[in-house]
């Protein structure tokens, strides 16, 4: 970089500023940036920003996390994956099932599940690389017969379609407490001890810190952003991501075993839909045949906010974090701040065109075409 | 001298298309083997069944004395055979430096984990691109901001350091201006003086004499037979290539500027 004076006179210096906009996170960091000033400026007093305030819309920007990584890597290698919504709900159902209708210990109910939910997926990378559909179709039809089975197995088996008792039957489970726990609680403990958090004041929890641990959930996602991160930009196979989605064939003809990449892809989405799906099921203690709607769609918006481009090959898992959080800021901002809960589809829209938009003028930067 | 690899009888049907109908050519190392033919003569399928990338309806390959099936790219890159594709094989969104090490990443341990090993890809990716006569902005500058004639440089380059045994260049120079052409005959020449096995595409037939040791022609999926240096003219050549008797009366009458 130091010795472009004996290079090429023809090649132009590239600002810093030009540098600083191709890199995918700019859109994240800047929306982020811009989210918390807003809700700093107008929604500072309406609790957000309390201890309970942020552990709300910290989980709830967590559960955006866990998906939007999966749906990230998914994305960079070139597939979407429209299934991780129905996928949700069909992995808390099928723990239900396991862990209280057949009465499994919950850990083999975990991991049975885990098993199959990777599985569906490998069975979508398999279908998508074999036949060479767009995977848009493909795991659009497996929305819909994963959603189906979420709806038909517990109306046969159970004649209902919520099944609750989860927390319950996980009970004294080693595997349950990864997904469901709490940690930190001595630490929230003492911080409520110093008036640092505030404490309740009545009720059989009184003098206990109102926020009283870090979910599981948030150390999911935050261990899935950091591991996510690594894997895509210091290994080989984060290349081979870059690779498949940036055009197959030459990252074939390179020796870039594209397809199992893409499978694997696949099968990593599905894993950060049942780690959703199993924190949910904890937290909740029932499962639903309802849950996961339109988690597919939350995610890819998240990880296009992120920078990733639509059409792979290009984006950040730290971008669709950031992507993920400042959905969950405003989802929850907004509901604190008391507006109208519909204006926030709008918001929705409105930053996706956005994003796009500047993700386009990105890649027309980097690629040099008019 | 045996040869390096030998392609015998080579078939490739697509469907009811006959790409290939049974081509014999052998290339030993050190020289400089030139595949001419017009467009559609099936050169570009030829070569793609030498490195992997399509399986021969019928024939045999020998590489090294030994039969061989590559499976896939990835298998005849692992054997020392590397292709520039006609159609490049460079990914515009990517870096030069992850485009040069596709496929070939180098790995560094830390600690238990194998990591990219950035630092030596950038430096020999800065380096590789110096010897080609190519500045580089930076190694990470991305591919889709290089010219036409930068990135072939950058997929030569890229062939040459990995092409351990054999060098394949599907039409190298079709694309690039005069100095460039002239480089990329030169590191044609270097590179089959190290003792590399060099298939060399080309329709332009002054290219193919620069370095070309033997000569064969394909037309419709047919060799019309290899010769020597030194025992055809270009004019032959340009005849065969193009099937004969027409193209003489073409030439004729476009006072031999072809
Ligand atoms: N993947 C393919 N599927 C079907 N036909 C093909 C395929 N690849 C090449 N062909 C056909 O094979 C013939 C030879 O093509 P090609 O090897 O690209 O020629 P050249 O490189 O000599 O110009 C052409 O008729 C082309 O249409
Ligand atoms: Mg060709």
């Amino acid at each position: 970089m130091s010795d472009v004076s004996n290079g090429d006179e023809r090649i132009k210096e590239i600002s810093k500023f030009r540098q600083a906009l191709i890199r995918p996170e700019l859109g994240g960091i800047v929306g982020t940036v811009a989210v918390f000033v807003f809700f700093g400026l107008f929604a500072f007093d309406s609790g957000m920003f309390n201890s309970q305030g942020v552990m709300n819309w910290s989980v709830v920007s967590a559960q955006f996390m866990i998906i939007a990584v999966g749906a990230c890597l998914l994305m960079i290698a070139g597939e979407f994956d429209l299934s991780v919504g129905s996928m949700i709900g069909f992995a808390g159902m099928m723990i239900a099932i396991f862990g209280v209708t057949l009465g499994w210990p919950m850990w083999i109910a975990i991991l049975v599940t885990f098993a199959i939910c990777v599985a569906f997926g490998a069975l979508n990378g398999y279908i998508v690389v074999k036949t060479g559909l767009p995977s848009f179709i493909v795991t659009l039809a497996t929305l819909f017969i994963l959603r189906g089975f979420t709806i038909f197995i517990p109306q046969t088996v159970e004649r209902k379609t919520i099944i609750g008792g989860i927390r319950e039957a996980a009970e004294g489970d080693w595997l349950a407490p990864i997904f469901g726990a709490k940690i930190g609680a001595p630490i929230f403990n003492w911080l409520g001890d110093m008036g640092i958090i505030s404490v309740f004041e009545r009720g059989n929890r009184a003098g206990e810190p109102v926020v009283n641990g870090i979910p599981m959930l948030i150390v999911w996602a935050i261990g899935l952003v950091i591991v996510g991160h690594f894997v895509l930009t210091r290994t080989r196979f984060g290349n081979w991501i870059f690779a498949a989605g940036g055009d197959a064939d030459a990252a074939r003809n390179a020796g870039v075993p594209v397809s199992s990449v893409k499978i694997k892809m696949f099968m990593f989405t599905a894993f950060c839909a049942t780690v959703f799906a199993v924190c949910q099921v904890m937290e909740f203690g029932s499962a639903g045949a309802d849950r996961g709607l339109l988690k597919e769609f939350e995610a890819i918006i998240a990880v296009v906010i992120g920078g990733a481009l639509l059409t792979g090959g290009y984006g950040s898992v730290i971008g669709a974090a950031l992507g993920a959080l400042i959905f969950g800021v405003v989802q929850q901002g907004l509901f604190f701040a008391g507006v109208e809960s519909s204006l926030f589809r709008v918001f929705l829209g409105i930053i996706l065109l956005a994003a796009v938009i500047l993700n386009t003028y990105i890649r027309r930067i980097i690629t040099g075409e008019r | 001298m045996s040869p390096i690899i030998e392609m015998k009888n080579i078939e490739k049907h697509f469907g009811s298309v006959i790409a290939l109908a049974g081509v014999s050519v052998d290339v030993l190392p050190g020289e400089c083997h030139c595949l001419l033919g017009d467009n559609g003569a099936g050169k570009s399928t030829f070569i793609k069944t030498m490195s992997g990338v399509h399986k021969p309806t019928k024939g045999e390959i020998v590489f090294d004395g030994q039969p061989m099936d590559f499976a896939n790219p990835r298998a005849a890159i692992s054997a020392g055979i590397a292709t520039v594709h006609q159609h490049l094989g460079m990914i515009p969104l990517m870096s030069v430096a992850r485009n040069f090490f596709m496929g070939n990443e180098p790995i560094k341990k830390v600690g238990p984990i194998n990591v990219f090993d950035h630092d030596y890809a950038n430096d020999v990716t800065m380096e590789e691109m110096k010897k080609m006569g190519i500045n580089l902005r930076g190694p990470d500058q991305a591919v889709g901001t290089l010219s036409g004639g930068e990135r072939q440089t950058v997929a030569i380059a890229r062939a040459v350091h990995f092409g351990a045994k054999v060098l394949i260049l599907d039409e190298p120079t079709s694309a690039l201006g005069v100095r460039q052409t002239a480089n990329v005959l030169a590191t044609i020449d270097r590179v089959r003086k190290q003792g590399i096995a060099v298939v060399f595409i080309t329709h332009n037939v002054r290219h193919a004499m620069a370095v070309g040791d033997r000569f064969t022609v394909l037309n419709r999926g047919k060799t019309l037979g290899t010769a020597l240096k030194g025992e055809i003219t270009p004019e032959a050549l340009q005849d065969l290539m193009a099937g004969g008797q027409e193209m003489v009366a073409l030439e004729g009458s476009l006072g031999g500027t072809v």
